[in-house]
């Protein structure tokens, strides 16, 4: 590169803002924060889907039999402790129409607004990650504008070394009045293919380019599901505005889990035998006992409250079964854990406190995406 | 987004507080915010032919 175009360069991701502030708009993407679990099997179209291992990633799949394994491994290029392994468990060699499977990331409106799509102004958006495979393969990138159901897409080759690969995606201009809402709802969704059937092929797929046509979503991509052999590793996942890619922005682990836990966050079950903090009991009405909870960040939207394995209710430090957890009075601030039973039989001058016996014992607050 | 069953939950003055739900197999009280996805969920399941079970 002359002098002229490295400043040329310089200039551009200087005016971007690319080198001061934050330049990573996606959260987790060293896949540092896996707080549900740090590997998750049999998954399929319809059973343990969605958010199971690295945090503000999911697994969603459509209309196929093929099965996989998602898990947080100690592997990546140099730099990068973690990564999240995609393995194929049960193939599905044939494609239907309307199968699909991916791997997303989801954006609030209010955080992207930066990228200025649909108006005038629009930014290119340049997405960079390093991957590598169990042999070589092409899978797809895509944003999807939630707000106004346009699509631009990329493949990439995977290799079995892990190599960088950057995708700058053209502005999304459209007709200048289709930004993303600017809101706590989803906008924005980063999407990688390894598997689509007809309903995503059938058009004729044009690379990098905005348009609003389901069968022309997806390009020519290897369907992960052909062999059983099939794995696929990714870390270091950067999306900034601009058509530079920078290094890779490394935040800290705390920094990270804060950033996490606006969408989710894990209440006990960090040891055994955890009474849970930010917890105050009293009877009432023989049928509910209160647990006060405060978020650790103001979430996203008021939480799913998911019960995993058997929290108990103590009292007077005696376990006590059949309570049921139900969330109540809640807010993105914090709420109630009302364990409910009816004739409890418990009274306000118990010591009452929920407690997780185990570390399998704990809850979920999910503001997922 | 496999929803298998769900069911209201009242609070102490006796109105619905929360859905209780089985989603995927898995136990979850769910908040009647049209900005939550498993309520979102439970909205389009409902929508589908569906019904939440009244609280007990």
């Amino acid at each position: 590169m002359t002098k002229a175009a490295e400043l040329a360069k310089w200039g551009e991701v200087s005016t971007n803002g690319q080198v001061s502030g934050r330049r990573n708009i996606i959260i987790n993407g060293a896949m540092q924060v896996a707080q549900r679990g740090t590997s998750q099997a049999g998954i399929t179209v319809s059973a343990n889907e969605g958010y199971t291992t690295v945090d503000r990633f999911g697994v969603f799949g459509a209309a196929h039999a093929g099965v996989l394994t998602a898990a947080q491994v100690a592997d990546g290029p140099s730099g990068f402790a973690n990564c999240l392994k995609l393995t194929c468990t049960t193939a599905d060699t044939s494609t239907a129409a309307g199968e699909l499977q991916h791997l997303e990331t989801r954006f609030e409106g209010q955080d992207v607004q930066q990228i200025k799509k649909g108006t005038a102004d629009a930014e290119k958006v340049t997405v960079s990650f390093y991957v590598k495979g169990d042999a070589n393969a092409t899978y797809q990138l895509e944003l999807q504008d939630q707000d106004n159901s346009r699509f631009n897409a990329q493949t990439f080759a995977v290799t079995t070394d892990w190599t960088r690969v950057v995708l700058t995606y053209a502005a999304d201009v459209d007709d200048g009045s289709s930004p993303f809402d600017d809101d706590n709802a989803l906008s924005l969704r980063l999407v990688f293919w390894f598997n689509a059937g007809s309903t995503y092929t059938g058009g004729t797929f044009t690379s990098n380019t905005w348009h609003e046509t389901a069968n022309q979503r997806c390009g020519a991509i290897t369907n992960f599901f052909d062999s059983t052999d099939r794995r696929f590793f990714i870390t270091g996942l950067q999306m900034e505005v601009g058509s530079q890619a920078t290094p890779f922005e490394h935040r800290s682990f705390g920094e990270e889990l804060a950033l996490c836990q606006r969408y989710a966050w894990k209440y006990g079950g960090n040891i055994s035998d955890e009474y849970l903090a930010n917890v105050g009991f009293y009877s009432d009405g023989n049928s509910i006992i209160f647990g006060q909870v405060r978020h650790p960040v103001i979430m996203r939207t008021t939480p799913t409250l998911i019960v995993v394995g058997s929290p108990k209710v103590k009292a007077n430090g005696s376990a006590t079964t059949g309570f049921t957890p139900v969330i109540a009075s809640t807010s993105v601030l914090g709420g109630f854990i009302d364990m409910q039973k009816n004739s409890h039989g418990l009274t306000s001058t118990d010591q009452t406190v929920i407690n997780c016996g185990a570390t399998t014992d704990h809850f979920f607050f999910d503001a997922e995406l | 987004m496999r929803i298998d069953s769900a069911r209201y939950a009242l609070n102490p003055d006796g109105n619905n507080t929360a859905i209780q739900a089985t989603i995927g197999g898995q136990e979850m009280s769910v908040p009647l915010d049209p900005n939550n996805r498993h309520y979102q969920a439970i909205l389009k399941w409902v929508e589908d032919g569906n019904t939440i079970e009244d609280a007990d």
